[in-house]
């Protein structure tokens, strides 16, 4: 993966009736948690895998969520709603 | 603010028309399609106040269907108003209609998603099961909405007459660029009963078309996500049916009668409230529809033991079938083994060797 987007259709959305972000997808809808939504904000097909590693460390005090956010990436790959955009 | 006593719906199905210029003999839409009831269709008005409402009770995803939702003129102003309401839309189309002019309107106005239907691979095929030539248009809709990066879902009804083109449709997914594919094998609801002897397949194209599928999956990963969904007849347990009643979904039919599922208006003694007189959320909270056979009360045994534990993984499967085969709504859906009348199902997947079609008409209405 070099440089994530979301899947074609997919749009994040807060849900306001449930209090929760959500990813929008084709006939379904992936509920997310606060620091998931974050990471799939900056999958923009855009920004390359270490500057979005790079931009949420800076936003959390320099800690290392290289792991995280490769985990959380593979995951939605898996599941066809993260693409890579360089492939 | 106070726990709500139902819990929140994630999905309206709104059936805008049920006119169609196609006549598939499989037809989820009810036999009485022609009926007067079914003519008064609601104004713009209603379907925005509504979906506004539909969000509001906890709604996300909004499946614009029919017929043929193309047929409504306010289409683009439905569809600007599911976006402003905060809903993800799709549409269901049979594609003829999409013309590259009307579905870059709809773009504009914030549609998310369109979903195509084919009969079947084989254009001629296709033509003599829509009983409609269309197959050429289908293929043009598909190839606009992916030039205008609508994210594409392809449908195809799968039953005994085109169920050996499997890998025809699956190959078809991936030259069209679809992102879904929605493998259905006929469920036998509406028009599907009537055509039941010229739908059901044999064990054994059910069995060729999962290997094609399995190898397809294997083949081509998540690039292309197939729904393949089991016909509920080859299964010895149920599935949840619409998620469970009044769970997750509601459908909304042309004339405003709100459902707890497209086949619902089939049970006898349910009345059904309209978006003209109630608010939405009254319908879903409050309505006996809806509460009917909500939650688990309502069951009888075998479910009530279930010895399985399966009450709230399957909801005691599809009511409709229940009553088409037991003739009691309430009764456990016959898909199960432990139902008294399960020998129902297994002695309706022979199929019979008869494949003409009684096409869906709203002149010639037919009665089961």
């Amino acid at each position: 993966m070099t440089r994530p987007r979301l899947v074609t259709g997919a749009r994040l959305h807060y849900d306001e009736v449930r209090e929760e972000h959500v990813l929008l997808v084709p006939e379904g809808v992936v509920r997310l948690n606060p620091t998931a939504a974050e990471v799939l904000e900056l999958c923009d097909g855009e920004r390359s895998l270490e500057e979005i590693v790079r931009a949420l460390s800076a936003r959390y005090d320099g800690a290392d969520l290289g792991d995280d956010v490769h985990g959380l990436l593979d995951a939605m790959a898996q599941r066809g709603l993260v693409r890579d955009a360089g492939a | 603010m106070p726990e709500p006593r139902a819990p929140s719906p994630l999905t309206l199905v709104a059936e805008l028309s049920y006119q169609c210029p196609l006549h598939c003999p499989y037809c989820s839409n009810p036999l009485e399609i022609g009926a007067e009831t079914y003519r008064r269709e609601l104004e713009t008005e209603h379907w925005l106040r509504t979906f506004r409402q539909a969000r509001g009770l906890g709604v996300l995803q909004l499946a614009l269907t029919g017929g043929e939702p193309m047929l409504r003129r306010d289409l683009v102003e439905l569809c600007a108003g599911a976006r402003r309401a905060g809903l993800y839309s799709s549409l269901i189309t049979a594609g003829t209609l999409f013309t590259r002019e009307r579905a870059e309107a709809l773009k504009a106005a914030g549609l998310d998603h369109v979903q195509i239907s084919i009969q079947s691979p084989d254009a001629a095929e296709n033509d003599r099961i829509a009983g409609n030539r269309s197959f050429a248009k289908k293929i043009a809709a598909a190839r606009v909405a992916r030039e205008l990066d609508f994210p594409l879902t392809l449908n195809c009804v799968l039953h005994r007459q085109n169920l050996d083109r499997i890998e025809a449709v699956l190959d078809l997914a991936l030259v069209l660029g679809a992102q879904r594919l929605e493998l259905a094998n006929t469920q036998y609801y509406g028009w599907a009963v009537v055509n039941q002897a010229a739908l059901m397949p044999t064990r054994e194209q059910i069995l060729r078309g999962e290997e094609a599928v399995r190898r397809f999956r294997e083949r081509v990963g998540p690039a292309v996500d197939v729904l393949w969904v089991l016909p509920d007849l080859y299964e010895s347990l149920p599935k949840p049916c619409m998620g469970g009643w009044g769970r997750t979904a509601m459908v909304i039919a042309p004339n405003g009668d709100v459902l707890p599922c497209q086949a619902a208006a089939t049970i006898p003694g349910l009345e059904f409230a309209n978006v003209r007189e109630r608010p939405l959320e009254w319908i879903w909270n409050e309505s006996e529809a809806f509460d009917r056979f909500r939650g688990t009360k309502w069951m009888q045994e075998p479910c009530r033991t279930c010895p399985l534990g399966r009450q709230e993984v399957d909801f005691g499967g599809c009511r409709c079938q229940a009553l088409r085969l037991t003739g009691d709504a309430a009764a456990t859906d016959p898909v199960c083994r432990f139902s008294a009348h399960h020998d129902r199902v297994v002695s309706a997947r022979e199929p019979v060797a008869a494949d003409e079609f009684v096409y869906r008409t709203v002149k010639r209405p037919v009665r089961a």
